[in-house]
């Protein structure tokens, strides 16, 4: 399998483990939505650090994770993102918003915390 | 040198291959970081362009070195309608409906050249390049071996 998704209490951890294709990448968009439910997640983490290239598709699809998890009631946060894939994205001038990344898992941790206790009730 | 490498783009795991093979050549000619993962991402959203747009064609990759300069050459080729309105295929469009209008504008901006040929009779030909100088000393010492083997 190309996403190994690991449950931890409340949280979720999606470790992408190689290059995916845009259809893997769309399934790992409806699990992940309907992981959310099932087991009453609150918190995602996606780790992209096996993705060489990061382009508009894979962008949109995970701005698409960030937003329906949030309808669902969970937060999302990347990490990973390798450093020529980070500065590719800028250059592409690729739309970022909602995305939030951390460097590592737990940085992303330390976010999600903040967020759950409180954090995500005020304006975001 | 070393010769051209063609993938042929029929379903959207032929991507994977595009983009591989291209950051393999871009590795193999030189090109510094974060140059390979800059061609990768531009091969992946033209090749995704044949895949959603038409259904089939083909990525060619080349090589090509002149007497200051290597470089990459990319070719997307498809056999399908050809693109309306090739402004507006370029133009940058935040709305992004459909693919087209985020993809070959960013592939451009990650590439040093970008041409696009379309008519409905022959389709579609995206050119895309990305060279460097090459290093001074490598060049001087290239010289060097020359005039050694010619005495």
């Amino acid at each position: 399998m190309a996403v190994a998704i690991l449950r931890e209490g409340d949280l979720l951890i999606a470790s992408i483990e190689s290059d995916l294709s845009d259809s893997e990448v769309i399934a790992l968009r409806d699990d992940l939505t309907r992981m959310v439910g099932d087991h009453r997640i609150q918190g995602i983490v996606i780790d992209v650090a096996a993705l060489d290239v990061i382009d508009s598709f894979v962008a949109r699809a995970l701005r698409a994770i960030v937003l329906t998890a949030r309808l669902r009631g969970a937060e999302t946060v990347i990490i990973g993102i390798q450093p020529d894939v980070a500065i590719a994205m800028v250059q592409f001038r690729l739309n970022l918003e909602p995305l939030r990344a951390a460097l590592d898992l737990e940085a992303a941790k330390a976010i999600l915390l903040r967020r759950t206790q409180g954090d995500a009730l005020d304006g975001r | 040198m070393g010769d051209e490498v063609r993938v042929a783009i029929e379903s959207d795991a032929d991507l994977v291959t595009a983009r591989a093979e291209g950051r393999a050549m871009a590795e193999r000619l030189g090109f510094p970081r974060p140059d390979p993962t800059l061609i990768a991402t531009a091969i992946s959203e033209i090749a995704r362009n044949i895949v959603v747009h038409v259904g089939r064609g083909e990525i060619v990759l080349q090589p090509f070195e002149d007497a200051d300069r290597y470089g990459l050459t990319v070719i997307a080729i498809d056999r399908g309608p050809g693109i309306r309105d090739v402004e507006a295929a370029l133009r940058d469009d935040v709305s992004g409906r459909g693919g087209l209008g985020l993809g070959m504008p960013g592939a451009r901006r990650l590439m040093d050249e970008f041409d696009l040929t379309s008519d409905a009779e022959h389709g579609t030909v995206v050119t895309m390049r990305k060279w460097r100088y090459r290093d001074e000393l490598a060049l001087l010492r290239e010289e060097r071996r020359r005039r050694d083997q010619t005495r």
